[in-house]
């Protein structure tokens, strides 16, 4: 039965595959096997794909309630975005373009310099998620709670659902970075677990630029839908 | 090229090798022992129910000191009626019904039969298991909270779900618990489905076609597809309704309510609303608890007739209708409701449709049984068991999806016997279809034949004595969730029929016993097993029983056959295993 | 042991057929003008879908007998015929879906048309755990309610009396009486939770949903007393809710009005 994951080092082998063996710092692992390839790289990407097809699902079902609900009762009113929102959604796609130069910076095996974008995209992801955060004071301080009328409910609801799911796309950066950073080294070596490095980054990629595009279909469904 | 999971030593200690182990059959194991754990609670609760239907005013010392608070005085008042008919279902539909088939022989089996070693994300499926029964125990500790277990039934409907305990008790801390285990139980179901559905289409082994798998896998793949895409429905409602709970928002709940002469804040929200986004999800949910059961029952018929499973494509055409119709249909459960009459034709137009696939399917089992050489092990007569109930339960939907046959029966008992023939008796026999399998394969020993088969006939003949009559009471007008027949003069010549049905429950519940203590008994006491002593053709039969450390040895297997391929013609013995050597006609 | 599960299934399978056609518990007799028709809809699939069982369980029951692993010998490989399967997969789709468009008709007819003119309108607000009857009085409107007004001892319903129209309004708890053979225009209201109306003799049922005011027609054509039941759970007393319909002639329908509108 397969050893659970317990350190660093053994995420790190999963992801990017075994040692070969002879490697001085493994602690030599037990010998006759032939190392094994991991998950096929295209697995990555695959799951990312369907993952992001069940959270599509999960905005849907806030979608069409939404869209039930503003079709009800004449208590809608329709909030004004507050103003740092449009900085947010700029932040937002920027970090996306960040993302493709470290994703090309990689292909061109320039690893540091793919991290530091790397490093730059999870900053502009967190300023975001500050950006959305301030957001909720501005509207705080005028008054409007979650449960002041159905649309500041779903003001609230949408971007926070999508919050939480950028700090999970955050999180998945923070690993790669770390996992590039520590194995910088060993990556340049190696041209399959570079691109294996690469096909884990380019999933996160996609996780990314969904989140992206999810925010701007909610920004119009939000103020710019009627 | 193999495809594999990094080969790691077994693990030595007890902790990671049982207990938070990645290896997708301790998973699996641990699913089947978390639904039996549920499904023991799940039939205590039913009892309960079943002697408070037949004997309402009855006082039952003993068994109130499982519920002390609950029973105080010792009868089973209407609001414990309540909550138990909530619990059970819910208990049932989740972490039975959708925990053992796939979680439990998915996980099981899924890899082994596709020639992998372990799922493509063996932490995130760790980390599935858990959640789940995390789960779980939020939804036990609904009984231990103040007010106790929600009494607004496994459907929630609001505004009864969602404006709190001034509409019943337990409609408090306990539906809050409700939901916050069903949200466990949807995040979970994604990481599993995640994983079935990128190991089938990435791990199969060489040689390991999409047309040579078997029919199990067919199955578990588009289930977790099912569940990828209707479990997020589920959440978002469920997140809907505990903001109209907690956060004072009126998603379901209109104005103007007013319960016990209060009139409550609300706004604008629509029940309507609740009942679309449940049953978007709770549709697709009951073929989740079903297809598995049919991919088992094709592959245990296939391998006790000594015949290919018939039409295999056919059957994979249809696997995937029954799951794409599924989503088109849930309307079905609203026709009353007041929802626009016109997509209520849709919608009935569109169930009767789903008929379609799934009669297709049983005329295969039937076709698969012609000109068979059936062997009747217990496993078989389990999937000859779900056949004849899979008729039974399936025809009575022909009746229910008409609109204006549905005006009589809508909440009725025809209802309640319907979905539990087709849904909860023909599932469980393809999880007892399943176990007495596989059983051999999991622990390496074999289960009693003589208490398997009176487990079946037990099992069989009671659940029929359950279930048909109770198609009576519905017909004859008996609305669901009633705690007692008393309150109506229409009711009362019903009451015979419950005392009926309560005495075949609390026997077939008994019978259970019997395969509980075979289950176990076995375990240490079984047989031992040889490595395939069903003579079956996939390959978990090529393997040790239980498989060792990541499934195969060194070399993964190279499949050259179908997964059904019994009595061929010419061939030495009356089956070939998938990896026996190619035979000069076959590719 | 193939004889013996052949054997059960028929006799299970006979068992059930006499239970449905003894009809020792059934419909209760339909006293609607369109029950008739549901019942003979009813009837038509419960033929066909009884022959299918039948036919199903036996086929199931003779292929054990006759199948049952006998002497040496391969069974037969044959595991495919495109002709039967598009064969019997056209015969399914046409019945089942001849029922459903046959199984429409009843329910075009109840919903896709407005109640007809002149119909007597009562208007049926449930709560937890009555049934509210109101009828609109001679002036024929129902006058405006409000539900600050309600209260559950004497004005159920929360009429507002300022508006004339509420004044003539005669309210009952539980007690619902109709006149035969003339059309009634049922609204369906609730004060809480989602509730059912649901009167099996009639063949009427349909949920009352808070915040909405959900339109039914009907006809009675038998004279009778009959039970209101709730068939959508709605809290601690869902078995409990009981109210009376009363189907009566036109003069005594009068005179019960009569005697409503004075107390």
């Amino acid at each position: 039965m397969a050893k659970t994951v317990t350190s660093l080092r053994d995420i790190e082998t999963i992801a990017l595959g075994s040692q070969p063996p002879g490697r001085p710092d493994d602690g030599g692992r037990g010998g006759g096997r032939e190392p094994q390839p991991s998950v096929p790289e295209g697995s990555y990407r695959l799951a990312v794909l369907f993952a992001l097809a069940s959270i599509s699902m999960l905005f849907l079902g806030f979608t069409s309630a939404y869209i039930v609900r503003q079709g009800l009762g004449g208590d809608w009113r329709p909030l004004d975005p507050p103003a740092i929102l449009w900085a947010n959604t700029a932040v937002l796609l920027i970090s996306s373009a960040t993302f493709t130069r470290a994703r090309a910076l990689l292909r061109r095996e320039a690893i540091r310099e793919s991290l530091r974008w790397l490093a730059i995209t999870g900053l502009l992801g967190l300023l975001f998620l500050l950006g959305q955060y301030s957001a909720w004071r501005e509207l705080a301080a005028r008054g409007i709670y979650l449960h002041t009328n159905p649309h500041s409910s779903f003001f609230y609801l949408l971007t926070a659902a999508h919050g939480i799911h950028v700090l999970g796309g955050l999180l998945a950066l923070g690993y790669l970075a770390l996992l590039g950073w520590r194995r910088r080294l060993i990556l340049m070596g190696t041209p399959d677990r570079m691109r294996r490095y690469g096909a884990l980054m380019g999933a996160t990629a996609l996780y990314w630029h969904f989140m992206d595009g999810l925010w701007v279909y909610l920004f119009i469904l939000l103020f710019l839908w009627r | 090229m193999t495809h594999a999971v990094v080969t790691h030593e077994a693990p030595k200690s007890f902790l990671r090798r049982y207990i938070f182990s990645t290896d997708h059959k301790v998973i699996g194991l641990q699913y089947l022992f978390l639904a039996m754990v549920a499904v023991t609670v799940g039939i205590v609760l039913s009892l309960y129910m079943r002697l408070r239907l037949a004997w309402p005013t009855e006082k039952w010392p003993l068994l109130a000191k499982l519920f002390p608070q609950a029973m105080a005085g010792g009868t089973i008042s209407p609001e414990f009626y309540l909550s138990l008919v909530t619990m059970h279902g819910t208990i049932m539909v989740f972490f039975v019904l959708t925990t053992a088939p796939l979680g439990g022989f998915g996980n099981y089996f899924l890899p082994i039969q596709v020639g992998a070693r372990d799922m493509a994300f063996p932490v995130l499926n760790m980390l599935s298991f858990w959640v789940t029964l995390a789960g779980f125990l939020v939804l036990m500790a609904a009984f231990f909270v103040s007010g106790g277990a929600p009494i607004s039934g496994w459907t929630a409907y609001a505004p009864l779900s969602a404006i709190g305990e001034i509409a019943g008790p337990g409609l408090g801390m306990g539906q809050n618990l409700w939901i916050l285990s069903i949200a466990l139980f949807c995040i979970a179901s994604l990481l599993g489905a995640l994983n079935f559905i990128t190991t089938t289409l990435n791990l199969r082994t060489k040689g390991m076609a999409m047309t040579r798998l078997p029919l199990t896998v067919w199955a578990w793949f588009t289930t977790a597809v099912l569940a990828l895409l209707a479990f997020p429905v589920l959440l978002a409602g469920g997140i809907l309704l505990l903001l109209d709970r907690v956060a004072g928002t009126s998603f379901f709940v209109p104005g103007g309510l007013i319960v016990s002469d209060q009139i409550l804040p609300h706004k604008g929200g629509s029940p309507l609303l609740w009942q679309h986004l449940f049953w978007f999800f709770g549709h697709p949910e009951v073929y989740i608890a079903i297809l598995p059961g049919m991919g088992i029952t094709s592959h245990v018929l296939s391998t006790f007739a000594r015949k290919p499973i018939f039409g295999y494509r056919a059957m994979v055409a249809a696997i995937f209708a029954i799951g794409l119709l599924g989503f088109l249909v849930w309307g079905h459960h609203m026709f009353v409701s007041g929802m626009s009459p016109y997509s209520a034709i849709a919608f009935s137009l569109l169930t009767l449709s789903i008929g379609v696939p799934s009669a297709i399917k049983t005329f295969n089992w039937l076709a698969t049984l012609y000109k068979a050489q059936i062997r009747f092990t217990v496993p078989m007569l389990f999937a000859l068991g779900f056949v004849s109930i899979f008729v039974s339960g399936g025809l009575s939907g022909i009746i229910l999806g008409q609109t204006s046959l549905d005006i009589p029966m809508h909440d009725t008992y025809f209802v309640v016997a319907h979905f539990h023939l087709i849904m909860g008796v023909a599932a469980i026999f393809g999880i007892f279809a399943g176990t007495y399998y596989w059983f051999p394969k999991m622990f390496g020993r074999m289960m009693n034949e003589t208490l398997g088969k009176l487990h079946f006939w037990l099992t069989f003949i009671g659940i029929y004595a359950i279930f048909i009559p109770m198609h009576i009471l519905g017909i004859a007008g008996h609305p669901r969730r009633y705690a007692e027949t008393a309150g109506f003069d229409f009711l009362a010549p019903l009451q015979p029929i419950h005392v009926f049905i309560t005495v075949a429950a609390v026997i077939t519940a008994g019978a259970q016993l019997l395969f509980f203590f075979n289950f176990f008994w076995s375990i240490w006491k079984g047989r031992r097993a040889e490595v395939n002593p069903w003579r079956a053709t996939t390959l978990e039969w090529t393997i040790p029983s239980p498989p060792p450390h990541e499934n195969f040895g060194p070399q993964t297997p190279v499949v050259h056959h179908g997964p059904y391929e019994y009595s061929v013609p010419g061939a030495a013995e009356d089956y070939i295993l998938q990896t026996a050597p190619p035979t000069p006609a076959k590719s | 042991m193939a004889f013996a599960l052949a054997l059960m299934i028929w006799v299970i399978t006979l068992g059930t057929v006499i239970l449905f056609v003894g009809r020792f518990w059934w419909f209760p007799e339909a006293i609607s003008e369109h029950g008739p028709s549901i019942d003979r809809q009813f009837l038509l699939t419960l033929t066909i879908i009884g022959i299918a069982f039948v036919l199903a369980q036996t086929t199931l029951g003779v292929f054990i007998v006759r199948y049952r692993q006998r002497r040496e010998g391969r069974a037969s490989y044959w595991h495919d015929s495109p002709r039967l399967e598009a064969l019997w997969t056209t015969v399914t789709a046409v019945v089942f879906l001849s029922l459903a468009v046959l199984g429409q008709r009843v329910w075009a007819k109840l919903h896709l048309n407005a109640p007809p003119p002149g119909a007597l309108q009562v208007e049926v607000t449930a709560q937890q755990f009555v049934w509210n009857i109101r009828y609109p009085g001679p002036d024929g409107k129902f006058g405006r309610t409000r539900t600050e007004l309600i209260n559950d001892v004497d004005n159920p319903v929360g009429l507002d009396f300022t508006d004339p129209a509420a004044r003539d309004d005669i309210v009952t708890v539980n007690q619902m009486a109709i006149p035969v053979n003339r059309d009634i225009h049922v609204i369906l209201r609730s004060k809480d939770v989602i509730h059912s109306f649901w009167v099996p003799p009639l063949r009427m049922k349909q949920d009352a949903v808070p915040g909405l005011a959900i339109n039914v027609h009907f006809k009675a054509v038998k004279t009778g007393q009959f039970e209101i039941a709730c068939a959508e759970l709605c809290g601690l007393s869902h078995h409990r809710m009981r109210g009376f319909l009363s189907v009566l002639s036109e003069p005594e329908f009068e005179a019960w009005l009569q005697q409503r509108a004075s107390q």
